[in-house]
């Protein structure tokens, strides 16, 4: 039973609204049996459409926290979005809002995903897109987010919270 | 109290196992539905953890994501996709779990699948690892998609945690006008709510509109509460309900099936029942409706020009202006009359007899044109079989159409049916989003099965209601 009471770590900012889980993992990657292997395939679409997706920014390679926007994780209840993620190397995700299904696969796997103010997730992508060397600092007990001098409250229903910061939700 | 309580709320409490030290419900699950997508990673923990599958019975299995719909020998091209389907029939074979496969003439997508074999009932909670399970609330049960991770729980207790979400009634009342589906009524009730309005939410749709509905075309509102964020969406039981029952092979039979009626139709929520929160919308207010965005609220009536982008509330311009910039469409023009490369008519939205029925009256004595590439997909084997005993298969390949074999195909990109390059597909499915239909820049346009064979025939977004 892993206790997970705050998560630190470099951002990946990306600051935009209503990211499904097709784009966060294409559809013809759920052809396998096991999650191995998905990581790489993270928003392979967009990746390919965009050269300067922050997936593919050297500045943000080993980044754990992902700052996004309104209703991330829309769309299909593939866990292999989460799976994908977690494999890239993320930990939590900190965004305006989630949809329910992408947010309880998380809080299943270990990941948190807390939600900020749209303004808030806006200076976060802002003050990470600046500092990419910097940690963020998601604090499950405190409910807040630290990045630098910056400190916002935070929200996650309790019963996803209380899963995680006693360990029950594996 | 209870007397005000709704269905959703009443079949919860009914299903409540215990409330968790977290505030989550452990809800006992009645029903079971897998696929072979989110199927083999929940049999490996249950194999990990030295499980077994607790209820069998209570779980039913079937093919339909990957599977191609052209040509179907075994074993498939894709090694891939043979590899899943090879994993799924192992692993129903070895938990004892029935599986409805390709040989089996109940085989279909699994949404399609449920109702028709009398397994979706009202009253019942069900789940399977899919966001497309709202479709079964069409008859008055708690029906909702999960991870895999949950249907591994599901596998091994019947029960899973989940907190009880609120619940809001959308009302829609009057009558729809001619060429007006129910495709169009979920697709004007997100577009007024906003694809986050639900979330939180189960939704109970209702109102005479509603009432007035077919089982199939229930099925169709339900199914895409999801694109609205409403995990689950219902519809209450009534006489509709009880008579699309009657028969059906997992239906309860002679006095047991009355005693159930009896019982289904005393779930409904009563005009007192308590919600926490209401909207009200009116059926004449809906046109034939086409998203021409990247997701299902970025719609328009037919002969309505998008919106200005500074018509928009604020924190949506973004992404309405990447919306656009994606698929090469302007402010203020009209969907009406843009060339479609592709039109789908299919999937667990739209591939139900009625939907074929609708969209072949269009087709009927017409041709698909010339540079459209169309194609038809029954919902299910049983959908194909009735369809092929009215001729609608003839009527289909008469006018140009290619006539499938029942899975998911077009909707999204598992199997071999997918799009090229900046294709305009107009498709009678779900989902809008980038990618969604195989091409990384391919475009989708939601609308009626009715409207994409008329988009067929035209070439072009048409409005239906002039071929009708
Ligand atoms: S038809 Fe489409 S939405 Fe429905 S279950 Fe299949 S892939 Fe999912």
């Amino acid at each position: 039973m892993q206790k997970i009471e705050q998560v630190t770590g470099r951002v990946i900012p990306l600051p935009l609204d209503d990211i499904d889980t097709d784009r966060i993992i294409p559809a013809r990657y759920l052809r396998c049996v096991t999650f191995e292997g998905l990581g790489e395939h993270a928003f392979e679409d967009d990746r390919k459409q965009d050269p300067k997706h922050p997936f593919d920014d050297t500045r943000y390679q080993g980044a754990s926290v992902l700052v996004s926007g309104r209703n991330f994780g829309c769309g299909s209840s593939r866990e292999h979005a989460p799976q994908a993620l977690i494999r890239w190397g993320i930990k939590a995700v900190v965004a305006e809002s989630f949809a329910e299904i992408f947010f309880g696969n998380c809080t299943t796997n270990g990941v948190p995903c807390v939600c900020v103010t749209a303004d808030a997730a806006k200076q976060l992508a802002a003050a990470a897109t600046a500092s990419p060397q910097d940690s963020i600092t998601v604090d499950l007990m405190a409910l807040e987010v630290r990045f630098g001098n910056l400190k916002f409250a935070c929200t996650m229903p309790d019963s996803a919270r209380s899963s995680l910061t006693t360990g029950q939700w594996d | 109290m209870s007397g005000r309580q709704n269905l959703f709320n009443r079949v919860w409490d009914l299903h409540t196992v215990r409330t968790m030290a977290s505030g989550q419900t452990q809800l006992f699950i009645g029903q079971h539905l897998i696929h072979e997508v989110t199927s083999p990673q929940a049999f490996q923990m249950l194999r990990d953890r030295g499980l077994k599958v607790m209820f069998p019975e209570r779980t039913l299995a079937t093919v339909d994501h990957i599977i191609p719909t052209d040509n179907q020998a075994r074993p498939f091209f894709d090694l891939l996709a043979e590899e899943m389907m090879s994993a799924i029939e192992k692993n129903c074979q070895e938990f004892g779990v029935t599986l409805l496969n390709l040989d089996d003439d109940r085989q279909g997508i699994v949404h399609i699948v449920g109702p028709e074999q009398g397994i979706t009932q009202p009253g019942i909670t069900l789940a399977c690892g899919d966001s497309h399970t709202s479709t079964h609330g069409a008859f008055g049960c708690i029906a909702f998609g999960i991870g895999t991770s949950q249907v591994a729980d599901v596998l091994a207790s019947q029960t899973m945690a989940l907190g009880r979400p609120k619940v809001r009634r959308v009302g829609v009342d009057g009558k729809l006008h001619p060429g007006v589906f129910a495709k169009d009524v979920i697709l004007h009730i997100i577009r007024k709510l906003g694809v986050q309005g639900g979330v939180g939410y189960a939704y109970e749709f209702a109102g005479s509109t509603f009432d007035a509905m077919t089982m199939e075309e229930r099925m169709t509102v339900c199914n895409m509460s999801i694109e609205g964020g409403a995990r689950c969406g219902y519809i209450n039981p009534d006489q509709t309900t009880v008579d699309y029952l009657r028969d059906r092979p997992f239906s309860p039979k002679g006095a047991a099936f009355d005693r159930a009626a009896k019982w289904w139709l005393e779930l409904a929520s009563k005009p007192d029942a308590e919600f926490d929160h209401r909207v009200n919308l009116q059926a004449s207010d809906i046109e034939p409706t086409v998203t021409w965005g990247i997701n299902p609220a970025q719609s328009v009536g037919v002969n309505e020009p998008i919106g200005a982008v500074s018509t928009f509330p604020a924190e949506e311009q973004k992404g309405i202006q990447e919306a656009l910039d994606f698929m090469e469409l302007k402010a203020q023009q009209k969907i009406r009359g843009l060339k479609i490369d592709v039109a789908f008519i299919g999937s667990c939205t739209n591939g139900r007899i009625s939907d074929l029925r609708e969209a072949a009256k269009i087709a009927e004595g017409r041709k698909v044109s010339s540079h459209v590439k169309a194609l038809v997909v029954p919902g299910s084997q049983q959908v194909q079989a009735q369809a092929e005993a009215e001729g609608l298969h003839e009527i289909f390949k008469a006018a140009g159409f290619q006539w499938r074999e029942a899975g998911c195909s077009m909707c999204l990109a598992m199997n071999p049916d997918k799009l090229q390059g900046r294709e305009i597909c107009a498709s009678s499915s779900n989902r809008n989003f980038k990618g969604r239909q195989g091409s990384p820049t391919g475009r989708t346009l939601l609308m009626s099965p009715a409207m994409v064979a008329a988009a067929a025939i035209e070439g072009a977004v048409a409005d239906v209601r002039e071929l009708m």
